[in-house]
């Protein structure tokens, strides 16, 4: 487990969509507080807030670049992305699972019985 | 119920999204369950809660749809688009947009329904307009997967 890690302040980090959006952008490359800005119409103090949630929670860090601090996930925050990838997959798998008992329904339904 | 889930996600380069299933049903009866209200009405729904009100699906080219969905206690939202290709059985090639009520950019989609075995095999190919866009549209799943799965992430983690 990586330093500065601990569940309840991750969870913490987690309860907010803006946070999570942030994640989600820098699931595709490192990226500067203006870049994460832009399409949360938020501004620049506003998301330096979160990332220091998400910083604190041991999800994002910083690198010094110059005068730039492009801010890019950890491997925690990298394994976060993925339980939230899997989230995503129950709950489409929850549509589809209604859906094979519409198709088990339609196939009875076509031998003459049953709903 | 199966223990392991069949459906993968994926992202592909900067803009997909590729979703696949397998179904224990033809390719017709999967292409039906996917282009008759009646049929969409009692499975395309999300979390426990939500109903689909207004179903409208012309599955043919240059036809439009509107999925409404309702809920007892949150705002409702609709996706509406037009489909751009319809191989009966096979393929569906539409766009669309969510409205909540703002419309999100658009997603352009594309679903296959292939024979695989003595079932169907669907794969769903989404492009979205660029990489933000593709983000925040993972993370609002996200939201809505999280309200059913929340207590399930706990005890994986």
């Amino acid at each position: 487990m990586e330093h500065g890690f601990d569940l309840d302040s991750a969870f913490a980090a987690l309860a907010d969509p803006t946070r999570r959006g942030i994640l989600a952008r820098l699931a595709l490359g490192e990226a500067t507080v203006n870049e994460l800005a832009e399409p949360f119409d938020m501004t620049q103090p506003a998301i330096s807030q979160h990332l220091k949630v998400l910083e604190k929670a041991g999800l994002v860090v910083q690198r010094i670049d110059g005068t730039k601090r492009p801010r890019r996930l950890s491997k925690t925050g990298i394994d976060a992305m993925d339980q939230w990838l899997a989230m995503l997959r129950k709950a489409l798998e929850k549509n589809y699972e209604r859906l094979d008992q519409v198709l088990a329904a339609m196939d009875s339904n076509s031998k003459g019985e049953k709903r | 119920m199966n223990t392991m889930t069949p459906l993968t996600l994926k992202t592909e380069g900067d803009t997909h999204i590729v979703v696949t299933r397998h179904f224990a049903a033809s390719p017709e009866a999967v292409y039906r369950a996917h282009t008759d209200p009646k049929l969409l009405q009692k499975w395309l729904l999300g979390p426990e809660g939500w109903t689909m009100p207004v179903c409208i699906n012309d599955a043919r080219p240059g036809g439009k749809f509107r999925y409404e969905w309702a809920h007892p206690k949150k705002p409702g939202f609709y996706i509406a688009g037009e489909f751009l290709e319809v191989v009966p059985y096979s393929k569906i090639v539409h766009v669309e947009r969510m409205y909540l009520p703002d419309p999100t950019p658009e997603n352009h989609v594309e679903t296959r329904f292939e024979a695989d075995g003595d079932g169907t095999l669907m794969t769903i190919r989404m492009t979205l307009p660029d990489s933000k866009t593709r983000a925040m549209m993972l993370s609002s799943g996200m939201d809505k997967g999280m309200e059913a799965s929340y207590a399930r992430l706990e005890t994986m983690l």
